[in-house]
């Protein structure tokens, strides 16, 4: 059996998608800027996929900007707000210390310009950030919340109606990185109170190398890519026409069917839970409650990760580690030691992130195999010997 | 799959040598949980000759892989033959790391050096102090 538990890095394309891009690269080639009737068709499939993708956002169409993905519309976000908050003096920025490269490297690089960062601690409880936090860390001159929508390793789903409402009491800026939450759950950003969210087709059945930033009207965006008028000024370069009609024809596809989508992964991501919780000194990562429909995260004690994901994946298994060797690091995952996990065991992470493809015949699979997969390890593990002989304490 | 040879999966998927020596002449353990590698290497010695080892690691692939080759490479060898072991020819005989797995390789010649030196010390044996560098591979250990 084979079985891809690894939708957090990507998806398989859905065939709504495929079939929605295939006409544009061929039949329907033009390019939207051009005044002909060539262009003007692909210029209409231009408006219809930005008005689909705002309908699944509750925003208008003019709110949309098409760009290669999410971390690019991070990028753009950040740095927008930044520069705003910079012509009125204000320079501080409030994120999480579980943010996602895309939006931590973004700040990193503004903290070298003199902005002053915070970056809230991730309860060590229940693997959260809490509304409250944000409320506290507000400043005078801060100019950005930007907070993600929902973690990519642990699923922690952050209180984002709640953060929205506080920043817009406070007149800040809000942003969030929604990459692994599109599609997966409700998201309306008109009634969440979010001035910006970033979002990326690949996580939800669309194509790769493209994505969006939604970003309320009048909020004024500073471009990254220069060049041309396209996305209103805001986004240099031709339109990717295929790439952007995959992504409404997936956004769509998956806005329809979250009501039946999200309870049957849920299902199976309960089963995980519960099948692998059986595993002596292991630790679920990331909140129990409040937690992506199709996140797993683990933490087995004495082994380390990317040994384990070659053997899960020699047996037909394709997940991810948060560990040092799948990074090509010392330290394991930002995410795993913001949660309190310590360098020995944070190695030793396993991350298995469903999709609606998936089946639950999968998962019992995956529940045959991961527990027999880690003691093989443990067996071969002189830190589980020491473990086991007292020499060396559990940590979980 | 291409990050690594078809050695180095055979020896992480059939390591061989894996377990312990009860009454081992020599053990060496290098590495630290916090780096996410330990290697510790088990040694019965009989006239010079290492007659039996055995291998514990926690750690990547690389690093189960490096164990396995480097324990065959010394088994039924003299112990100056092990002394002599080196990570490159760990490194060639599995056909090759990637360059971040380099270290893996290292380790395992250093597991193997660290548990001879324990034979020498347990039997009075004088050895070059020299031969044995400090570990050096990360920051963590000196913590």
């Amino acid at each position: 059996m084979h079985v891809y538990a690894d939708n957090a890095a990507t998806t398989a394309m859905s065939q709504v998608a495929i079939q929605a891009m295939l006409p544009y690269f061929d039949k329907v080639y033009g390019n939207p800027s051009s005044l002909h009737s060539v262009g003007q068709v692909a210029k209409e499939a231009l408006d219809e996929a930005r008005k689909t993708v705002a309908d699944c956002l509750g925003c208008e169409p003019r709110e949309i900007i098409f760009t290669s993905g999410g971390s690019e519309a991070d990028n753009q976000a950040i740095i927008s707000a930044a520069r705003f908050g910079a012509r009125k003096g204000k320079k501080h920025i409030i994120s999480t210390a579980f943010e996602h490269h895309a939006v931590l490297h973004t700040l990193q690089k503004l903290e070298k310009e003199g902005f002053e960062v915070t970056y809230l601690d991730v309860n060590n409880a229940n693997h959260n950030v809490s509304a409250q936090q944000v409320k506290d860390a507000i400043r005078e001159d801060t100019c950005l919340v930007t907070v993600m929508y929902a973690n990519n390793e642990i699923g922690s789903v952050l209180p984002i109606p709640e953060i929205g409402a506080i920043c817009k009491e406070a007149g800040i800026p809000f942003h969030t990185d929604a990459v692994q939450a599109v599609g997966h759950i409700k998201i309306n950003v008109r009634e969440q109170n979010i001035d910006m969210l970033s979002l990326s087709a690949h996580k939800f059945h669309g194509p790769k190398g493209v994505g969006a930033l939604y970003v309320r009207k009048g909020f004024p965006l500073v471009n990254v890519i220069e060049g041309g008028a396209q996305e209103r000024g805001k986004r240099a370069g031709t339109e990717n026409i295929a790439g952007i009609c995959g992504m409404a024809a997936a956004m769509k596809d998956a806005c329809d069917h979250i009501d039946e989508n999200m309870p049957r992964v849920t299902a199976m991501r309960d089963k995980l839970i519960e099948g692998l919780s059986k595993i002596p000194h292991c630790a679920l990562n990331g909140d129990r409650v409040h937690r992506l429909p199709n996140n797993v995260s683990f933490c087995f004690e004495g082994i380390e990760g990317e040994s384990l994901l070659l053997y899960l994946d020699a047996n037909g298994i394709c997940a991810s580690s948060g560990s040092a060797c799948t990074s090509g690091s010392l330290d394991p995952s930002h995410v795993l030691l913001a949660i309190g996990r310590v360098h020995d065991v944070a190695h030793g992470s396993l991350r298995l992130s469903l999709s609606d493809y998936n089946t639950m015949e999968e998962m019992d699979h995956i529940l045959t195999v991961v527990p027999q997969i880690v003691q093989l390890l443990r067996n071969m593990s002189p830190v589980w010997r020491d473990l086991q002989t007292g020499k060396r304490t559990y940590i979980l | 799959m291409a990050l690594y040879s078809e050695k180095v999966m055979d020896h992480l998927m059939h390591p061989r040598n894996v377990g312990i020596i009860e009454d081992a002449d020599g053990i060496g353990e290098v590495g630290n949980a916090k780096c996410g590698d330990i290697m510790k290497i088990y040694l019965k010695i009989e006239n010079d000759i290492i007659v039996d080892v055995k291998f514990e690691t926690f750690g990547c692939g690389s690093a189960i892989a490096s164990s396995s080759m480097a324990t065959e490479m010394i088994k039924g060898k003299s112990i100056n033959d092990a002394m002599a072991l080196t990570n490159q020819a760990v490194t060639e005989a599995l056909d090759g790391l990637p360059a971040v797995k380099i270290h893996c390789s290292v380790l395992a010649e250093e597991a193997i050096k660290n548990a001879l030196k324990d034979y020498y010390e347990k039997n009075n044996i004088p050895y070059d102090k020299s031969q044995f560098p400090d570990c050096e591979h990360c920051g963590h250990c000196h913590e």
